[in-house]
């Protein structure tokens, strides 16, 4: 069961300067199981939270995104006390979809919800969650995930075999609502009567400042300055922290912010080729990811990076982040009508995942993921073929017709014709290195009168065969 | 500690050298766990280390260094380490105005501000105690890191000054070593980062590079460490030692071989 290990007394520093002597230490960075050093805190007290569980590397504790696949991918799932940034697809269609996943996900496992958002009332976002999915949908699930199973999964490959040992995405399930991980069908409103269940707390930016307040200079954009109150005030009031003695809170805040850096939280990082002169943004990461360090919460960011100008300031961004991930839809672009990304809706990067207690992270060894939105579920899962990434100008002519038939066992995608385009490059390029070194004679040795070039043998039927060289003229 | 890092830099915790600056650079990769093993060396070398931690909390460290054989937390309350927390700080100097200035007080400024008061508590910590019964060989400043300063809107020159008065101050005067990791931003262009770097890596004297590996992520070989041995007081006509070696990070230790000698290949 998910433990966290808590400690009751303070921990305070002999000498240093900065401690601070009244917080009680409530962080979820702690191993699970008995401490190994003695030290002068009271006996940690085991307490599960719902939705919760330690993660198998270091006994850190996670919380779901609301993909299971996504989770898959980050290690099992994003540790409480940490930033989750996304970096938004062009028309924000992605991930605001994986934004209103970890807000649903909170909402199923009880969690409190902070939300913040410039552009949309909080409360209309709650009401745009997806419904998940429980155990009395799974038939006609199943039906759903059955249909797309392709028949050349189970051959054995056999000229393209390293393939085969690189993990397979598992086939997912509907599990119940006392798992970690649920599934979400996105056609559907979440029920009414979950959300007014659950407990939120909203931050809509027109209406916490307005806008003929007159605003002396300070560090940081007023709106970020708001919103980090707005947090602040939330952790310590309801205990987040652990630093409340009337609250005993044990649960944990999901905090979300949308569209974080856009120009309608006051921040001109998108507007302008050299913004964030003042470094609001930065600032302001740094400051939250104090706070959450410090209290039992995780946070969503999704941000707009495709409309920062400056690329340095995106690597800042990414280095005060603990988890991001970068989504690339396909909507608009090239890569739509190209044959190799029919069944996907977009690109997933993870670029980048935490060391959290540990000198390694759970990296995964697959590197190119696309992702899907079917009916009701979002997928992610490896894109084949991308090492091989064809365009059709690479094709001898002889062999297009091949590629034209929809959905045959040599389209595009499937298993035979990366097999036949392996092994047909290979042979190409045997041929052109052939022809390349067919000039270059090599020195001579025997009697002189056969010069032989300096090409591969090629070996033909398990007969070896000399490469034809040059006849010198017999004397 | 890693003991291959050891030898291949040729130091032991009993006879490291002193006065000097460290520069750890990291490119494409992390390589934080170089700030693990120099934490880890300098405490049991006995000596008085200040550590501030800028990029994460006090018991991710400690965890860590618990698998690496020291107890931060022990060292913590017998003063052999002071730690500058540096996220828990930001939030204490953001929220509450604070009567003594504090070493994080450039959040609270508008305009790019210095790093004087940050000099001050690293030398008051550092400062050798009048009683002399701590019996502590040197002091170390650690730096974790210097690129977070740069994003937090400081310039390159606050931070290159603010290092230049450490080294100042730890190296020459007190004949204690210096190490800060910055980060590489290799192709993208970042001016205040390429200055900083630049400007450091011509004051140090060991210079840590770990890269990713030019052809992308490899399970087995998790980068590459360039070491660099400077004189940067002697004439430049010595030349400078250099090595290069292929790492791969485990659970409780790193190991390093030479470049394309991973036990995964042979």
């Amino acid at each position: 069961m998910a433990t966290v290990a808590t400690c009751g007394g303070d921990a305070v520093g002999v000498g240093s300067a900065v401690a601070t002597a009244s917080k009680s230490n409530v962080t979820s960075f702690q191993r699970r199981g008995p401490r190994v050093s003695g030290t002068n805190d009271s006996g940690p007290r085991l307490v599960s939270i719902t939705g919760t569980r330690p993660s198998v590397r270091n006994g850190q504790l996670l919380v779901s995104t609301g993909l299971p696949a996504l989770d898959q991918l980050l290690g099992g799932g994003l540790a409480v006390g940490t930033v989750l940034l996304i970096e938004e697809d062009k028309y924000n269609i992605y991930s605001s979809l994986l934004f209103k996943y970890f807000l649903a996900e909170g909402i199923v496992n009880g969690h409190t919800l902070l939300v913040a958002s410039a552009n949309e009332d909080p409360a209309n976002i709650l009401q745009e969650l997806p419904a998940p999915l429980l155990d009395n949908c799974k038939k006609e699930f199943d039906e759903d995930v059955y249909n797309h199973k392709t028949p050349e999964s189970n051959i054995k490959m056999k000229i393209a075999w390293r393939y085969q040992l690189l993990p397979k995405m598992e086939q997912i399930r509907p599990v119940s609502s006392s798992r970690f991980g649920h599934y979400y069908d996105a056609s559907k409103r979440i029920p009414q009567e979950l959300i007014e269940a659950s407990k939120w707390h909203g931050f809509f930016l027109p209406e916490k400042i307005s806008p003929t307040l007159k605003v002396e200079p300070c560090s940081l954009t007023h709106g970020y300055i708001k919103l980090l109150q707005f947090i602040q005030n939330i952790i310590y009031e309801e205990g987040f922290d652990g630093s409340n003695p009337q609250k005993k809170q044990k649960n944990i805040l999901r905090i979300g912010i949308q569209n974080l850096g856009s120009p309608l939280w006051g921040d001109d990082i998108c507007c302008t080729e050299n913004g964030d002169s003042g470094h609001n943004l930065t600032k302001f990461l740094y400051v939250l990811r104090g706070l959450l360090r410090t209290s039992l919460s995780a946070c969503i960011i999704t941000m707009p990076t495709h409309l920062i100008q400056n690329k340095a300031f995106i690597a800042h961004v990414t280095n005060l982040s603990d988890t991001v991930v970068g989504l690339e839809s396909f909507i608009g672009s090239e890569r739509e009508t190209n044959p190799l990304y029919k069944d996907y809706h977009g690109l997933i990067h993870i670029r980048q995942i935490p060391r959290l207690n540990n000198l390694v992270c759970d990296e995964s060894d697959v590197k190119d993921l696309g992702f899907k939105l079917k009916r009701k579920l979002f997928t992610i899962e490896w894109v084949q073929d991308n090492y091989l990434r064809q365009e059709r100008n690479i094709y001898p002519p002889g062999f297009s017709y091949l590629l034209k038939q929809k959905d045959s066992a040599w389209g595009e995608g499937s298993l035979q014709h990366s097999t036949f385009l392996m092994s047909f490059l290979a042979k190409a390029t045997a041929f052109a290195s052939r022809l390349v070194r067919h000039s270059e004679p090599l020195k001579q040795t025997g009697s002189g009168r056969i010069r032989q070039a300096a090409g591969p043998r090629l070996w033909h039927d398990g007969r070896r065969q000399e490469a034809p060289g040059l006849l010198g003229i017999p004397p | 500690m890693f003991p291959e890092l050891n030898n291949l830099l040729n130091t032991t915790p009993d006879r490291a050298e002193q006065g000097k600056l460290t520069l750890l650079c990291d490119a494409k990769t992390d390589g934080s766990f170089l700030v693990h093993h120099f934490l880890s060396f300098y405490l049991k070398a006995n000596c008085k280390v200040c550590f501030v931690a800028l990029i994460q909390s006090f018991s991710h460290y400690n965890i860590v260094g618990q698998k690496l054989g020291v107890n931060l937390t022990m060292a913590r309350e017998r003063g052999q380490l002071v730690f500058l927390e540096g996220l828990k700080s930001a939030v204490d100097v953001f929220f509450q105005a604070q009567e003594k200035p504090h070493p994080l007080q450039f959040l609270r400024e508008a305009s790019a501000g210095n790093l004087k008061p940050l000099f001050e508590f690293v030398r008051d910590a550092l400062k050798p105690v009048d009683s002399g019964a701590a019996g502590w060989t040197y002091p170390v400043l650690l730096v974790d890191d210097l690129s977070v300063l740069l994003s937090l809107g400081l310039g390159a020159v606050a931070v290159l000054d603010f290092i230049h008065y450490c080294r100042a101050t730890l190296c020459w005067e007190l004949k204690g070593n210096v190490v800060v990791l910055v980060h590489d931003s290799g192709d993208v262009e970042d001016e205040e980062n390429d200055i900083l770097l630049n400007g450091l890596s011509h004051q140090s004297h060991l210079i840590l590079r770990a890269e990713g590996l030019a052809t992308g992520f490899c399970r087995d070989v998790h980068g590459q460490l360039r070491i660099l041995w400077r004189r940067p007081s002697q004439s430049t006509s010595q030349r400078d030692q250099s090595l290069t070696y292929q790492y791969k990070i485990q659970d409780r230790s790193v190991s390093f071989f030479a470049k394309g000698m991973s036990p995964a290949v042979l």
